[in-house]
């Protein structure tokens, strides 16, 4: 699945969609790929503060439990309430419509310090390699 | 106690399947210091792998389980007492062909491991073992017969175990060998030529709560991806998936049997874990049975319950059980989505008290306090076969 340019990454395999001062954050194809199927989704309410770096979140499937870590700071404005009845949107659609949250950008600079998605594909490639060797 | 040889500190083990599993896609994890597929995710994945061995069939890796064979020496009976006396169950009441599900304990009560031991003749017996506790269990075996007249070999890897599981794993078997699978009830076994292989041993035996059996064939990498192969082309028609621990995990907590860490370890005994039928203290002396004697004596102090969680939430091993007012009374030992009950489930230990069916008991999930409520066990019961086959 192609990495959306126009997303910022993190190493926790978050993707970040900064629109002005707002942004959805969702998981990666990749993130969702090693979860497997996503059976649970425990997301803020609107009005919560999310810390850069800080767990927001988790998504779990039938075998492990993960952990969501903010990009960016900022305040949560939505959560995506489809996922609590279809958590596995996230598995189908890890980039559109599993978005998690969408927040308030508490520094709408912070996002351009993430990697792009050219960086980010590079990592994950890395990242195989490891698991694989 | 001897010392337990720790193979997750050095590269982990890998099965003759191994690049098999590599092949298919399969995503690995270090299991008890073993290489092991948890799942296939080319083919459907966890969820898909349960389904398939609920309504059809599933084939599964299971060759890192460990086999002991004990013989007699020069006399007869030599092995039989060994057995009695190693294991909690009576394994005198086996026919040759017959197996039964027992456990080696600790002198405290405590277990070493859970283990079939199969009859392979009059003085003939097999334990299969479980894989992160292999080192341990063949140790333990030999430190603990040397004052019977027997043989002790650790055939673990002469064999590559797979287990076909699945309400219709019979009928897949059956076309495969030409053993008579109909005469093989539960927790029996026969020998038979498999795939062209004379001689195999065929049990109807397995870790899913399903019908089902275990294979024994020889542990070469190509008889055994060849006769995975051929169990994989025989179980199309049925639509069989290739099945990974995380399966395996999943069904084995749906019909409530025990994992080694988890339900059972070292420091749970047998009347903790419920285990009590399999444990026969009328048939004289075997280790741990002083203990046993005590603890009965002296009373349970925690008992392992099935919960269903009622709030939203999915309770994990290793998670905290709380009552109402968030006192810490139990713990999670296996704790899941349950794929066939589409429920979350988990086994946990709490005080008696706790244990009436229907009972309040919360679960702390990340700081909240999640309601669930004691269940009966098993979870799933696998139907009965109307017919006398």
């Amino acid at each position: 699945m192609a990495y959306p340019t126009n997303y910022r990454y993190t190493k926790e395999h978050e993707w970040i969609d900064a629109q002005g001062g707002t942004a959805k954050i969702g998981i990666t194809d990749y993130a969702q790929h090693e979860l497997g199927d996503v059976v649970f989704v425990e997301l803020p309410a609107a009005g919560k503060k999310v810390e850069q770096g800080k767990t927001f979140g988790s998504v779990e499937s039938v075998k492990a439990v993960s952990d969501i870590y903010a990009p960016v700071s900022g305040e949560v404005v939505e959560a995506n309430g489809e996922l609590q009845s279809k958590p596995e949107t996230i598995n189908n659609d890890p980039h559109g419509a599993g978005w998690l949250i969408k927040i308030k950008l508490a520094n709408p600079a912070d996002v351009n310090a993430l990697m792009d998605a050219a960086a980010y594909e590079k990592f994950i490639s890395e990242q195989k390699k490891e698991a694989s060797a | 106690m001897e010392s337990v040889n720790s193979p997750t500190n050095s590269a982990p083990r890998k099965t003759p399947l191994n690049a098999l599993h590599r092949r298919l896609g399969a995503k690995m994890v270090n299991f008890g210091g073993w290489d092991m597929p948890v799942e296939y995710p080319a083919t459907g994945g966890l969820v898909a792998e349960h389904k398939a061995v609920r309504g059809s069939v599933g084939l599964f890796d299971v060759s890192h389980m460990g086999d002991i064979r004990i013989r007699s020496g020069q006399r007869p009976g030599g092995a039989l007492a060994a057995v009695q006396y190693l294991t909690m169950n009576d394994a005198s009441k086996l026919a040759i062909g017959q197996a039964q599900y027992s456990a080696m304990l600790y002198p405290e009560g405590t277990f070493v491991d859970d283990v079939i031991v199969h009859r392979l003749g009059d003085d003939d017996y097999l334990l299969v073992i479980n894989a992160g506790t292999r080192d341990k269990d063949v140790g333990w075996v030999r430190e603990n017969t040397g004052n019977f007249d027997c043989k002790v070999e650790d055939l673990s890897d002469s064999f590559t175990q797979l287990a076909i599981q699945g309400t219709r794993a019979a009928e897949l078997l059956a076309k495969l060998t030409d053993a008579n699978l109909s005469a093989v009830k539960n927790y029996w076994f026969t020998h038979g030529t498999v795939c062209g292989l004379p001689n195999i041993l065929i049990a109807r035996t397995g870790y899913t709560g399903e019908d089902g059996f275990e294979i024994y064939i020889p542990s070469d990498v190509a008889t055994s991806e060849r006769v995975w192969n051929a169990v994989m082309e025989a179980g199309k028609p049925y639509g069989i998936l290739p099945c990974g621990l995380g399966a395996r995990n999943t069904l084995r907590l749906e019909a409530k049997m025990a994992l080694y860490e988890h339900e059972i370890s070292d420091k749970i005994n047998v009347w903790e874990a419920g285990l009590d039928r399999y444990c026969k203290m009328d048939k004289g002396d075997f280790i741990g049975r002083a203990a046993l004697e005590e603890a009965r004596a002296a009373g349970l102090k925690r008992t392992l319950v099935g919960l269903e969680m009622v709030e939203r939430g999915i309770a994990r091993d290793s998670y905290h059980c709380l009552d109402e007012s968030g006192r810490h009374i139990g713990v999670v030992t296996s704790g899941s989505p349950s794929p066939t009950l589409c429920k979350n489930i988990a086994l946990a230990y709490v005080p008696p008290s706790f244990a009436p069916l229907g009972t309040a008991v919360y679960v702390e999930i990340r700081q909240q306090k999640c309601k669930a409520q004691v269940v009966a066990t098993p979870f799933y019961k696998r139907q009965k076969k109307a017919s006398a086959s």
